[in-house]
């Protein structure tokens, strides 16, 4: 490593400068959020989505495919149409309307709160890259860095999804506030001054086991979102479904949410498209290890931790393809999961010492 | 698949069967009425269903908890020995449950090993179950199509015939496992999700032997050498050696190599100051017993790789070159005697041990021993503390006191070369009767009492210390890596499914298409690609001017898109 690239100090205040100002506009997106579903909530649509929580299997969405054949242009009443209806089994329950309810003000504000996370991601991720550009280096090497990295990814995934026209504006403000959380917590008490790394770091599996791990960090946030909200929507559809009648809050929030099953689908494919780079990023880990340290695996907390991890999603995985495992206690096993990630981030970090010591805390 | 109680759902239901070879679940409560092989076989299948498979996983992350939290004689034997110091009362405790040692302990082996039963018993099974899905073909189509998750039909002027052999040509085109049963045309395709689960938990059990392989059969030696000395691979040159239980002391690969240099370099301002940057041990290696002299550079993440042996740059300290005069002025001892670093700044102890050609002022036989305390940079005299301030040797100081007596390194018990053992030995004092010790710097010499000669601190040598590993095994434990992170992309990304396509002639002499998809679970994807078929299939069989035979539940949105459509692919 060169000493010569001493840390460039005007960068490193112009990723602070970033950070903050991210947050600011954060904010602003938090508040957009309670906006839209403040709005929301005077919809009549919403109520009426309930009402058909306890309709019949008939009530299946039908969906016409979009053709790409190659005859091109013959018009689309003329071809077949796809009908589709649930598997056996589970709750033909239609997607609630979303935080805004239908209501134009709320699907506003909504807009004006995405277009203010959009600006808020764009800052923060020039925070992340000066803050790069000021040591010269990955971003990665304390836990103030694996922290401004991790909610950057988390959002920008989010996105991402958002840009691909997936239904996902349900967990905006949920996203949002804990962004705030994530950020405030890292400007305080997790900042570090901006420096070189110390030469165990100093190698090419930084950018590649590091970089995979925050990706795998956020995606499985995001899918640990879609689990925690499922559980609530699937005892409201359980409620209604019996006969029950939810708390008026508990409805207005609820009903507008997608319905148990999608929300289901949703943590489910994003926790199985990450689980194999969860692999490959401890599998990188034990390379990067077997070269730093002389051996591959050394049951090192971290290295624990992680394998913990790994086999928490495996049993969720493995659950959802077991009779009786399905639903809810797959969904508990999903959180237990997520929980074991973030001990592995924060607990062994900050309260177990091993070899893993660059908290820089 | 499970309540099949109609006959139109059982029908369903063997559309549906054989979609994946996970075991079936049997409910847990039937117990065997049969004798010891009923037993036995009740057992097994306990053991490789799904269910126990699951709390086996389970219960292997919470097992490994605790090795995270106590610690390990695995890891770091010092932190053992300080924890049972302060624990007193929850030692033997901790040791009968064996929480020292949880990696290897009989109750976490024994429920990894049971998994890995588990898993084999799993796997042949399946394996066999796949193999002779491979050769079968897809069940024919279920009477009631419209029961399926994606359903469509038409009516067409085509006749039966042209229609499902279209349709099989299609279906062939995209790769779908294709052949025609009565009025119907049966198709699947996806079947690398089933492969590729199963390349996965193979890939399992070939990591885990290949891990197990290397536990057995690796060696692990260390080595302390000082700048300019050298080291060749034989067992005796070691300063400790570990190695598997399967181990062959002879098969230590042959090499030597010289540290020529060892650079360090740390941050010399701001709040980070003393951090390390670099770290470097530059060597000149030789392979085998007499091969040709190259230069390489060992820094912390880049091992040197000898013949599959990799010699890792561990630690690193100072060690001060000392000479020592006997009362005639003869110098008797010279050398870098290492010391042992005890904080981030080097701060270092040791012990320089004089054991023989020294006589004292009588011309008798004796031995002096010194115990070395070194700092790499000093605070200054009179700035309070010895300790170093700077893990950089930019104000080197080596502060001595030494001893004469016999070293007891005669009396067959192993010693600790960084230590005195100064039982039988007696301090030398100064003209006050205090204990003579003083701090010198480079260059300086230490008198010692009575004309008993003295000892020079001449310079500062750094050392650094490698440990050579050779660990078989971790070839096949990598391949197994590479293919179970292929074999899960293939189970998790890729969905297996069926499709139907029947033609009949319907009374009034039209032609009426009906196609059904099914997958593992309901999915975006599948009336999409279903979709995609009808589309191709109905530019070769058009509606007929008079269809009025949309089915009235499709009247949907009309919308070009489907309403919602999550994340592709990651559906089972
Ligand atoms: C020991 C007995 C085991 C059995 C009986 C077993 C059985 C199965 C079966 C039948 C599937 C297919 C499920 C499906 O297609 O959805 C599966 C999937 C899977 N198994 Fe195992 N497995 C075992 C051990 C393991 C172990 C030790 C691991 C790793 C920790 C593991 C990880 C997985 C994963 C990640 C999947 C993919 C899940 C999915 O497709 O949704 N399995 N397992």
């Amino acid at each position: 490593m060169n000493l010569a690239a001493a840390t460039n100090e005007s960068l490193a205040n112009t990723s602070n400068v970033l950070i903050y100002s991210s947050m600011a506009v954060y904010t602003l997106a938090f508040f957009a959020h309670i906006a839209e579903w403040v709005f929301g909530s005077r919809s009549k649509v919403g109520r009426t989505s309930a009402a058909l929580a306890a309709g019949p299997a008939s009530a299946a969405p039908a969906v016409t495919a979009r053709v790409t054949g190659k005859g091109g242009a013959t018009a689309v009443l003329d071809r077949p149409k796809i009908v589709t209806r649930s598997a056996a089994g589970t709750r033909d329950v239609p997607d609630g309307p979303g935080a805004a309810g239908g209501t134009f003000k709320g699907d506003l504000w909504g807009r004006i709160a995405v277009s203010l996370t959009v600006v808020a991601f764009l800052v923060q991720a020039g925070g992340v890259v000066t803050r790069a550009m000021s040591v010269r280096r990955a971003p990665w090497g304390n836990m103030y860095e694996f922290s401004i990295t991790f909610s950057t990814v988390a959002v920008g995934t989010y996105l991402l999804l958002l840009a691909l026209r997936k239904n996902v504006r349900w967990m905006g403000l949920m996203l949002v506030t804990t962004v705030l959380l994530d950020l405030g917590i890292a400007t305080t008490t997790l900042y570090t001054d901006s420096d070189q790394l110390v030469p165990a770091l100093d190698s090419v599996w930084l950018w590649i086991h590091v970089s995979t791990a925050i990706i795998c960090g956020a995606v499985f946030y995001l899918g640990a979102v879609g689990t925690l909200l499922y559980l609530f929507r699937d005892s409201y559809e359980n409620k209604l479904a019996n006969g029950g009648s939810p708390g008026a809050f508990a409805r207005s929030v609820l009903e507008r949410l997608p319905a148990a099953a999608s929300l289901d689908r949703f943590s489910y494919r994003v926790n199985a498209a990450v689980f194999p780079l969860w692999t490959f990023t401890i599998i990188a880990g034990a390379i990067w290890a077997g070269d730093a340290w002389g051996r591959y695996w050394g049951w090192d907390p971290k290295e624990v931790w992680s394998f913990i991890t790994w086999v928490a999603y495996a049993c969720y995985l493995h659950a959802r393809a077991t009779a009786g495992w399905k639903g809810r206690k797959a969904a508990y096993l999903a959180l237990i999961a997520f929980g074991c990630w973030l001990f592995n981030y924060y607990g062994v970090n900050i309260f177990v010492t091993g070899k893993h010591s660059y908290a820089g805390v | 698949m499970s309540n099949t109680n109609t006959t139109e759902e059982r029908e369903l239901g063997a559309a549906g069967e054989q979609l994946s070879t996970a075991p079936r679940e049997e409910s847990a409560g039937t117990l065997p009425a049969m004798g010891a092989i009923g037993w036995v076989r009740w057992f097994w299948r306990q053991l490789t269903s799904m269910r126990v498979a699951l709390i086996l996983l389970f219960l292997l992350s919470l097992g490994a908890i605790p090795g995270s939290l106590i610690p390990q004689n695995s890891v770091d034997e010092l932190k053992v020995q300080d924890f049972q110091r302060a624990h007193t009362t929850l030692t033997p405790v901790y040791e009968k449950l064996q929480l020292f040692d949880v990696y290897s302990s009989v109750w976490f082996s024994a429920i990894y090993i049971l998994l890995f039963v588990s898993l084999i018993g799993c796997i042949v099974p399946r394996t066999y179950q796949f193999a002779g899905q491979l050769r079968s073909r897809p069940p024919g189509a279920p009477r009631r199509l419209t029961r399926l998750p994606a359903y469509t039909t038409w009516r067409t002027g085509a006749g039966p015939e042209e229609v499902r052999e279209a349709a099989a040509g299609i279906l062939r085109e995209r790769r779908f496992r294709t052949h025609a049963v009565g009025d119907a045309v049966a198709a699947e395709k996806g079947y690398l999700r089933e492969a590729g689960n199963l390349m996965f938990h193979i890939a399992l059990i070939v990591m885990l032997v290949a891990f197990a392989a290397g536990q057995l059969l690796k060696s692990e030696g260390g080595k302390l050498i000082v700048e300019g000395d050298g080291f060749s691979n034989t067992l005796t040159q070691y300063d400790d050696f570990k190695s598997g239980s399967l181990y062959d002391d002879g098969s230590l690969v042959p090499f030597s190599f010289t540290l020529d240099d060892f650079v360090g370099t740390y941050e010399k301002n701001g709040p980070q100051r003393g951090t390390p940057r670099t770290f470097e041990a530059r060597v000149t290696y030789a392979e085998g017993v007499d091969g040709k002299p190259e230069k390489s550079v060992i820094r912390v993440n880049e091992p040197l790789v000898v013949d599959g042996t990799k010699i890792y740059l561990i630690a690193h300290g100072y060690a001060p070159v000392v000479s020592v005069k006997d009362g005639s002025g003869k110098v008797v001892y010279r050398a870098a005697v290492p010391l042992l670093p005890i904080d981030n700044n080097i701060t270092s102890t040791g012990a320089i041990k004089v054991m023989d050609g020294y006589r004292d002022k009588n011309g008798e036989k004796t031995q002096l021993g010194f115990e070395a305390f070194f700092v790499p940079t000093f605070a200054g005299a009179g700035k309070g503390t010895m300790f170093s301030q700077f893990p950089g040797a930019e104000f080197p100081v080596l502060a001595l006191n030494g001893f004469h007596g016999s070293l007891g390194v005669d009396s067959g018990l192993p010693q600790n070369v960084y230590q005195l053992d100064s039982s039988e030995m007696k301090e030398f004092t100064d003209g006050d009767g205090q204990k003579l010790k003083k701090r010198l710097l480079p260059g300086e010499t230490m008198e010692l009492p009575d004309g008993a000669g003295s000892i020079t601190f001449e310079s500062v040598e750094e050392w650094a210390s490698f440990q050579v590993s050779e660990q078989p095994g971790t070839g096949w434990a990598l391949g197994g890596a590479v293919a179970a992170i292929a074999g899960l992309a293939g189970s998790l990304f890729i969905q297996r499914r069926r499709v139907w396509v029947r033609a009949v002639r319907g009374t009034d002499g039209v032609t009426v298409v009906e196609m059904a998809g099914l997958g593992r679970s309901e999915s975006a994807r599948l009336p999409e690609e279903l979709g995609e078929l009808a589309g191709e299939l109905h530019t070769v069989a058009p509606t007929a001017p008079d269809a009025t035979n949309i089915p009235e539940s499709a009247s949907g949105s009309g919308s070009e898109k489907p309403s919602e459509e999550p994340a592709e692919g990651a559906e089972k």
